[in-house]
């Protein structure tokens, strides 16, 4: 799914990276804990968060995400937005909260990381 | 990947070219009204074996040494192209993929094609199989080029570097409670190692470790320092504290246990995960931590470059 179309399907305003909204994600991750994204999330992901403090985007520079929808209308602020802008990212902004959005994009076929045990992660071989 | 769906890089390439990449633009063409003897002289002067023929910039024909011979052993040398030539000439589109010209090479066993454009069906130039190698080894030279200066910038620095034994050590000092920056010493780490060309599942793995690493500190202690030793077979990511210390480090590596500050839950962190995630993306972990002394955190991401 291209982030033009997640942008489409969530009704989503764009705060940076207009350019590159043709980028493919290939998995959502949505959480407001970035404790379990650090733990779970998966590089290419798109990250669904209603946080919104610079950590966010530490957090998804280190996993390889690159684009972040901030949900439930939550908009960041200038610091947030040129650190996202110095990694590279896209940013998008939606007025609808987390369970919503996380709809949306799952029944139009966008997967998540599935299945998780707690104590093991499996991007190691 | 089953056999079917492997492509060789030269494929690829017939894919990503364009005829228009490859093919010669300075075309030389001759007029219908011409004699075969001047065609001779075109021929011979340019060291061509065939060339289209063009009445006011569109394609009508194309006429070969072959054409010329027969009309050489048939005594017709003052006969006019237009009467000699070939006139229905198959021709590619200057947009279209090279893996298309190769087909019609295959497929026809013609030695050239006139390339015209889509829109006006004006020639724009012409393509030989000798083209359609060139155009490939060029873009493949070009290709590995940049490869060679992107995985030289810094890579290759262990192989530069002689000694019998190399550590490159980054250290990065930590704040106490300064949550706006938390994290930032991790991300740099990952930029670092990336520019030294570790791989990027490797560098990932080792920026987590990090940065669990940096909250712990930034949350739970008065400060201290991050640090990384790089070997070429290895990342050694070390944290060191001067306390207040881990009280039981079993019960802290359990999923969900957290002693962290309501202030910090709220910021997104202190879920309880920070030192599994570390055993997680580690492949050796080891902590010593004692009380009111402080905690000294070992983690080993070996480099496997064959991935």
């Amino acid at each position: 799914m291209t982030i033009k179309e997640v942008k489409e399907m969530l009704e989503a305003e764009v705060i940076i990276g207009s350019e590159n909204l043709k980028r493919e994600v290939k998995i959502g991750c949505a959480a407001d804990l970035m404790s379990d994204i650090l733990a779970f999330a998966k590089p290419g992901a798109i990250l669904l968060t209603g946080l919104t403090n610079t950590q966010v985007v530490r957090t998804a520079d280190v996993m390889d995400i690159k684009a972040i929808c901030f949900v439930r209308g939550k908009r960041p602020d200038k610091k947030i937005v040129e650190l996202a802008r110095n990694n590279d990212m896209v940013i998008l902004m939606t007025h609808l909260p987390m369970f919503e959005s996380c709809g949306r994009l799952y029944k139009q076929g966008l997967l998540g990381v599935g299945y998780l045990d707690i104590s093991k992660r499996d991007d190691r071989r | 990947m089953t056999e079917d769906k492997k492509y060789t890089k030269i494929q690829e390439l017939t894919y990503e070219l364009r005829v228009e990449d490859v093919m010669i633009k300075k075309v030389i063409t001759v007029s219908p009204k011409e004699t075969i003897y001047s065609l001779r002289e075109v021929l011979r002067k340019n060291r061509i074996s065939g060339t289209p023929v063009v009445e006011k910039g569109k394609l009508i024909g194309l006429i070969s040494i072959e054409d010329f011979i027969k009309c050489l052993a048939e005594g017709e040398m003052y006969a006019i192209v237009a009467e000699k030539m070939i006139n229905k000439v198959k021709v590619l589109f200057a947009d279209e993929p090279l893996v298309h010209a190769v087909e019609k090479f295959d497929k026809y066993g013609f030695g050239r094609f006139p390339v015209i454009n889509r829109g006006d069906g004006k020639l724009v130039g012409i393509i030989t199989k000798g083209d359609i190698i060139k155009g490939i080894l060029n873009k493949l030279v070009i290709d590995y080029h940049e490869e060679e200066i992107r995985r030289y910038r810094a890579s290759h620095i262990f192989e530069d570097i002689v000694s019998d034994r190399t550590t490159l050590s980054f250290q990065y000092d930590i704040k106490s409670n300064d949550f706006d920056n938390a994290g930032e010493s991790a991300t740099k780490l990952k930029k670092t190692l990336r520019r030294l060309g570790i791989p990027p599942d490797i560098a990932r793995r080792a920026a987590i470790t990090a940065y669990e690493a940096e909250m712990n500190i930034v949350v739970f202690t008065d400060g201290g320092k991050l640090r990384a030793s790089v070997r070429p077979d290895q990342i050694l990511v070390e944290a060191v504290d001067s306390g207040p210390g881990i009280y039981d480090i079993n019960q802290a590596m359990q999923p969900g246990f957290s002693t962290a500050p309501e202030w910090v839950r709220e910021l997104g962190f202190g879920a309880g995960m920070g030192l599994l995630n570390i055993k997680n993306c580690a492949d050796k972990m080891d902590i010593k931590s004692k009380i009111g002394k402080g905690t000294h955190l070992k983690a080993i991401i070996e480099i496997n470059y064959e991935t």
